[in-house]
């Protein structure tokens, strides 16, 4: 039995049964960091200290003989973006290098709860913006089924870690596809909850009205308990609602099932399609109907997607100002040059497209052409969501339109990398629930079949997942 | 394309020190993208235009945004501590900065 291929239930069993402990298995995940991670490049920092302590504090609980809670004792891994108090928590940018965080973020408090180990900080895109980790400041992430492509972004530390055992699970967050498309690319299950179902409080900000918190895990199974123990209300979200995942199961049969036509239009592989069409297949044999949709509104996505996230990102990233924390250059004279001096180091050059992008948009003369203009695309975005919900349970589309590229193949081309988000930020803009689940192959690449389902429904696209994951 | 001149104005707005070489990478970046974004004018949104409609939030949802009772929520003496200690620069326990005027 290799400790390391072991799901989070299997890894409860074998803590209850005394078959190994926690100090074991955090032991063999962190043999297999300092044995890998120097190909793969997925940990920013290696929180060996506090995983032991963890572990053994696990260990004890799971000896009281007392009843003990799924993730207790399971070892993961963080997005650097995420606060785990007394890490380091870099966010991927040189602004900050050596920020400690002062207090844990609220999805970290509740793993924390529940006995989870910590073993260490993901790598990231630079603020979780990109799709590669390319723009990370400090590394790139290879994807490890072919080192030479990328894991996919911006949460590409966390699915690489859990692609190569790195992690029984990790943390990402996703703004525009940032869970959903590395977990596509590295072959894992990553779920982006509805707006709302989980607590932001403690992630670094991007653009507050996209950003989400969610599980990335080896199996459906895993990721619903990990969501589970990381969603609801939390007094310093305001967004956050009480929330609890439904109990009931869904079945294939029967199951309404939308294909939206403008998700396999011009620009997807060819190869992509055929295995989202066979997964697609795999359903109608199963018994569900298969429904063909429109979501006319997908062509503005993207362009309504990049003008809100950079007018928030300018604003959301005003606050590295090098006054209060990170980077800080006090050479000038005045207090305009620390601000001027300490961002214009600190920020890489996506943070800076972004806030020049956002400035620009929200700049007088310009916000009703860009930021209006798109608030109200957004809107349209939505209604195609509720207009096919009224007609589907679930909607399923390919994840990304090709598999994991090369590094450096899009590096210099900002709008192709934009482009790459196509199939996952119209979700975004509705806001609602998503999941990317492995669906098959292209030679040695991943491809990640996307689940979408209606607000809060996270049950149904759960149990529908957890279907299909036995069909292939 | 937009100029160096509009560059220099939003990076200063946006409290941005560019060298030169960016701020010729950038004139190219944010014209192809801005170029982009102009497939937006296709989107008819008229009906949001005409009745002023509430575009905030994602009242969508079903759910509605609660936002937690202003009162002092306890919280750890260290933490104060934690959070003087990040800045760059500080003094007796306050964070320090240049003079503005």
């Amino acid at each position: 039995m290799d400790l390391l291929d072991l799901t989070i239930k299997e890894l409860h069993d074998g803590f209850k049964k005394k078959q190994f402990t926690s100090v074991q298995v955090t032991k063999a995940y962190l043999e297999q960091i300092k044995k890998t991670d120097g190909k793969i490049g997925a940990y920013l920092a290696i929180t060996e200290k506090l995983a032991l302590e963890q572990a053994e504090a696990a260990d004890k609980i799971i000896s009281s003989g007392k009843d003990f809670s799924l993730l207790c004792g399971v070892p993961c891994s963080i997005k650097d973006a995420i606060l785990v108090e007394g890490e380091k928590a870099t966010a991927g940018s040189k602004i900050l290098e050596n920020y400690v965080a002062p207090y844990d973020a609220t999805v970290i408090v509740r793993l924390k709860k529940q006995g989870a180990v910590i073993l260490g900080k993901n790598n990231l895109d630079e603020f979780a913006m990109g799709v590669s980790t390319e723009n990370s400041a400090y590394k790139v992430t290879k994807n490890p089924h072919d080192l030479t492509r990328v894991a996919g972004g911006s949460s590409g530390g966390s699915a690489a870690a859990v692609a190569a055992k790195e992690a029984a699970y990790s943390i990402g967050s996703d703004t525009g596809g940032s869970i959903r498309l590395p977990a596509s690319f590295c072959g894992v299950v990553g779920l982006n909850p509805t707006y709302g179902a989980v607590s932001r409080y403690g992630l670094i900000s991007m653009a507050s009205s996209l950003d989400q918190i969610g599980p990335m895990a080896k199996t459906v199974e895993d990721a619903r308990i990990i969501f589970e123990a990381i969603s609801g209300k939390d007094p310093f979200d305001a967004t956050s609602v009480d929330y609890k995942l439904e109990a009931k199961s869904y079945k294939l049969e029967g199951l309404r099932i939308g294909v939206p036509k403008e998700y396999f239009a011009k620009g997807i592989d060819p190869k992509v399609e055929k295995i989202i069409k066979d997964a697609i297949k795999k359903a109608k044999d199963a018994g569900a109907k298969i429904i063909p949709i429109s979501l006319p509104m997908t062509q503005y996505a993207i362009a309504c997607y990049y003008i809100i996230v950079p007018s928030e990102v300018s604003s959301n990233l005003a606050r590295f100002d090098g006054i209060k924390y990170g980077h800080s250059n006090q050479s000038g004279n005045n207090l305009l040059d620390v601000y001027l001096k300490s961002r214009g180091e600190g920020f890489g050059r996506e943070p800076k497209r972004r806030i020049l992008i956002g400035t620009y948009a929200l700049s007088s003369g310009y916000y009703d052409a860009y930021y209006k203009k798109a608030q109200e695309v957004k809107k349209l975005i939505g209604q195609d969501f509720v207009k096919a919900f009224k007609k589907v349970d679930v909607i399923f589309s390919p994840v990304s339109p090709i598999p994991a590229f090369k590094i450096g193949e899009k590096k210099d081309d900002p709008l192709a990398m934009y482009l790459m988000d196509v199939y996952t930020c119209p979700v975004k803009l509705a806001g609602v629930p998503a999941l990317s689940l492995p669906a098959g192959k292209i030679g040695d690449l991943p491809v990640g079949l996307q689940i979408i389902g209606n607000h809060f429904e996270e049950s149904k696209i759960l149990s529908i997942a957890a279907e299909m994951e036995k069909l292939f | 394309m937009i100029t160096k001149e509009e560059v220099q104005h939003i990076a200063k707005l946006a409290r941005l020190e560019l060298s030169e070489k960016e701020i010729e990478n950038m004139q190219k970046d944010l014209s192809a993208i801005l170029d982009y974004f102009r497939l937006l004018e296709k989107a008819n949104t008229r009906i949001y235009a005409d009745n002023n409609a509430d575009l905030r939030g994602n009242e969508k949802r079903g759910k509605k945004n609660e936002l937690r009772g202003d009162e002092a929520v306890g919280k750890p003496a260290s933490l104060a501590n934690n959070l003087v200690q990040a800045a760059p620069d500080k003094k007796d326990g306050y964070v320090k900065v240049k003079a503005i005027l």
